[in-house]
């Protein structure tokens, strides 16, 4: 089995799914259910845990791990408290870390997310924070004991695919843990790509919450990872500037 | 207002085959009351049983009051659109027949059918007014695409980057708290009964439901305490309570939860808009609606925090980041208030109207943000016996959360 492997724990999906941005619960209950995930990111910072009939009930009837985020904060210190409040709320040490730099851009700031990352694995965390598209802090970050790295693709809601192959392939060639796309996939092809690139999952939320047919789309994702992960093990063939022929020219 | 006491008819220590009312609404928000009023004017005998009705508690008091199904629609909704569209057409007779049962001017209720404007700032915006607007012609909806000065034709104090709008020149919107006052004035001008004790269980003959058990005590010193009421049907409209209510079987516990909304209520010497905004501000949307007397209601977050109604800064600086942006001079004006309310959420956000499969109890319960807007609705389906007019009914039937249906 292929499986992917993350802080020990095993998931045969290596589609991570949000779940901001769908209309009513019942639609994402849909579209989680189609994406064929089994790990799912929650933001904690206006959700209380404890209420019956929120977005953890649907999470917990269909047997998905929840992942809780720190979505919303802009310094080490609000991520760290909101990870804490999060494990003690959902008994997981698992937390997805996620420091915004500025609203405009809400991209990541990596010397808060850098130094919370630091601060929650020697609290016992696993974490896994959500970074810009840097092999250098993807090392770092590995180094400093997290337990995957999520480098974006574009910012979060942009829809615009991953703008930077490259670095995402240089962040995958020196990772030592998982390395999961997170953030700007705008459709299949875009997840596919990030798998092709080796990957080893894509986490996306508003791609399918806010299509218009959201579990049309979850199940076009799925389809899109397991085909980008299998063409990536498939190995591709060399890019070549001229025409080969398939089958011999000449008999 | 005074309450009135319940007859010694419907009084019953012990179960009996009397029945006193014909319809009996556990909860007096907006829509337990509009659907007391509209049964009482049918000639129905009616009472409703809260603890304190029309409270500051209920979902309607945080609510902006806008009848806006055209500007609100979003994908995977068209059911909602539906049901909205065929509630908005009723709202003339509605807010005409409540002004005039409580003996006030139509013009008490702030009742508004000027429209709404949507607008759009940033590029990303627009194209996402742009799609919203396909979307709307496909489904055949009225509305009209603005450019940014067309908008701020209508609405000079937008800010000056609006790019453009969308006008739905059929939504409207009313004040949801002179509703309430005058719903109450109806209620009593039309003999219906005012329970104030709250509900401690149902009242079973066999399977069916005759009546409810009221609370001992309660907290209310004059009200009856631990006694029956009986009526042919009860109807549970707790909004966002509804699904944690006391004594009610499991099998029949409505899917609601509390879904918190925080809103802010500011005031001008006279209005500084004529019409509704609404706007997409960096992906969240904002609204704006304005009073006949000057106030401008910003609204409003929503929250998943269960009974939740703490105002949180965060909450109050996103509302005025955001409407800041559509008209920058909100920030000179009075702050009137600030109020969370909790909206009554379902699984597919509609409501749950009908009967359940417990006989003699009905649910008027989940409408979520559109309470107001579906309240002569709701009444209707609740109350008619013509049948199923346009599928309406099935769309809110709670019978479609039963586990074997």
């Amino acid at each position: 089995m292929d499986d992917l492997i993350i802080g020990g724990e095993k998931f045969s999906s290596r589609l991570i799914m949000g779940t901001g941005g769908a209309p009513s619960l019942e639609v994402l209950d849909a579209a989680l259910t189609a994406s064929g995930t089994e790990l799912t990111t929650v933001a904690m910072r206006r959700l209380d845990p404890s209420a019956p009939g929120s977005v953890l009930d649907v999470l917990r009837a269909r047997g998905i791990k929840v992942l809780p985020n720190t979505a919303g904060c802009f310094t080490a210190g609000e991520a760290v408290l909101t990870a804490r409040l999060a494990r003690e709320a959902l008994e997981t040490d698992w937390v997805k870390l996620e420091v915004i730099s500025d609203e405009r851009t809400l991209l990541p700031d990596p010397i808060e997310t850098f130094d919370a990352a630091e601060r929650l694995v020697a609290d016992g965390f696993t974490v896994l924070p959500y970074i810009g598209d840097d092999p250098a802090l993807a090392r770092r970050l590995e180094q400093a004991g997290c337990a995957a790295v999520m480098p974006l693709g574009a910012p979060i809601g942009s829809g615009l695919g991953i703008r930077n192959p490259h670095n995402i392939e240089l962040i995958v060639e020196a990772a030592g843990v998982p390395v999961i796309l997170d953030a700007g996939i705008g459709t299949a092809s875009d997840a596919a790509l990030a798998m092709e690139l080796g990957c080893d999952a894509v986490l996306l939320a508003t791609a399918v919450t806010r299509a218009q047919r959201p579990e049309l789309m979850a199940e076009a994702m799925r389809s899109a990872v397991r085909a980008g992960r299998a063409a990536r093990l498939a190995g591709r063939i060399p890019r070549r500037r001229y025409a080969e022929a398939s089958s011999p020219m000449n008999p | 207002m005074p309450h009135t006491a319940v007859p010694a008819s419907a009084r019953s220590s012990s179960p009996g085959p009397r029945t006193a009312y014909d319809l009996l609404l556990i909860g007096g928000g907006l829509i337990g009351l509009s659907t007391a009023w509209r049964a009482a004017r049918r000639g129905l005998r009616v009472a409703v049983v809260d603890p304190a009705p029309a409270s500051a508690a209920a979902a309607s008091h945080a609510a902006a009051g806008m009848l806006a199904p055209v500007s609100e629609v979003t994908y995977t909704e068209e059911p909602l659109l539906r049901l909205g569209l065929a509630s908005l057409a009723r709202w003339p007779a509605f807010a005409a027949e409540l002004a005039a049962d409580s003996g006030r001017d139509l013009g008490d209720l702030d009742y508004r059918a000027d429209g709404m404007l949507e607008v759009a700032f940033g590029s990303d915006d627009l194209a996402a007014l742009d799609e919203l607007a396909a979307f709307m012609g496909k489904l055949d909806l009225p509305v009209e695409r603005l450019t940014g000065r067309e908008c701020r034709r209508l609405e000079p104090m937008l800010a000056p980057a609006v790019r453009g709008g969308l006008l739905a020149r059929g939504d409207a919107w009313v004040d949801p708290r002179r509703v309430t006052r005058a719903l109450l004035a109806a209620l009593e001008r039309r003999g219906v009964d005012m329970v104030p004790a709250r509900v401690a269980g149902l009242e079973r003959s066999g399977e069916a439901v005759v009546g409810v058990r009221l609370a001992p005590g309660a907290g209310t010193s004059t009200g009856p305490s631990g006694e029956v009421v009986r009526a042919e049907r009860v109807v549970l409209a707790a909004g966002a309570w509804s699904g944690a209510m006391e004594g009610l079987p499991p099998e029949v516990l409505p899917p609601v939860r509390p879904v918190k909304g925080q809103i802010m209520r500011l005031r001008s010497p006279e209005p500084i808009l004529r019409r509704c905004v609404r706007g997409v501000v960096h992906g969240s949307y904002v609204y704006l609606v304005p009073r006949g007397d000057g106030e401008l209601v910003l609204g409003a977050t929503q929250e998943e925090l269960g009974f939740d109604t703490r105002v949180t800064a965060g909450g109050l600086w996103e509302l005025l980041r955001d409407a800041r942006e559509l008209v920058p001079g909100v920030t000179e004006l009075e702050v009137a208030d600030v109020v969370a309310g909790l909206r009554p959420g379902t699984p597919d956000n509609l409501p749950l109207i009908g009967p359940t499969a417990l006989p003699g109890l009905w649910l008027a319960t989940g409408h979520h943000r559109g309470g107001v807007l579906l309240a002569p609705l709701t009444a209707d389906l609740l109350l008619e016996e013509a049948g199923d007019q346009q599928g309406l009914a099935g769309l809110c039937s709670p019978l479609r959360f039963q586990e074997n249906p």
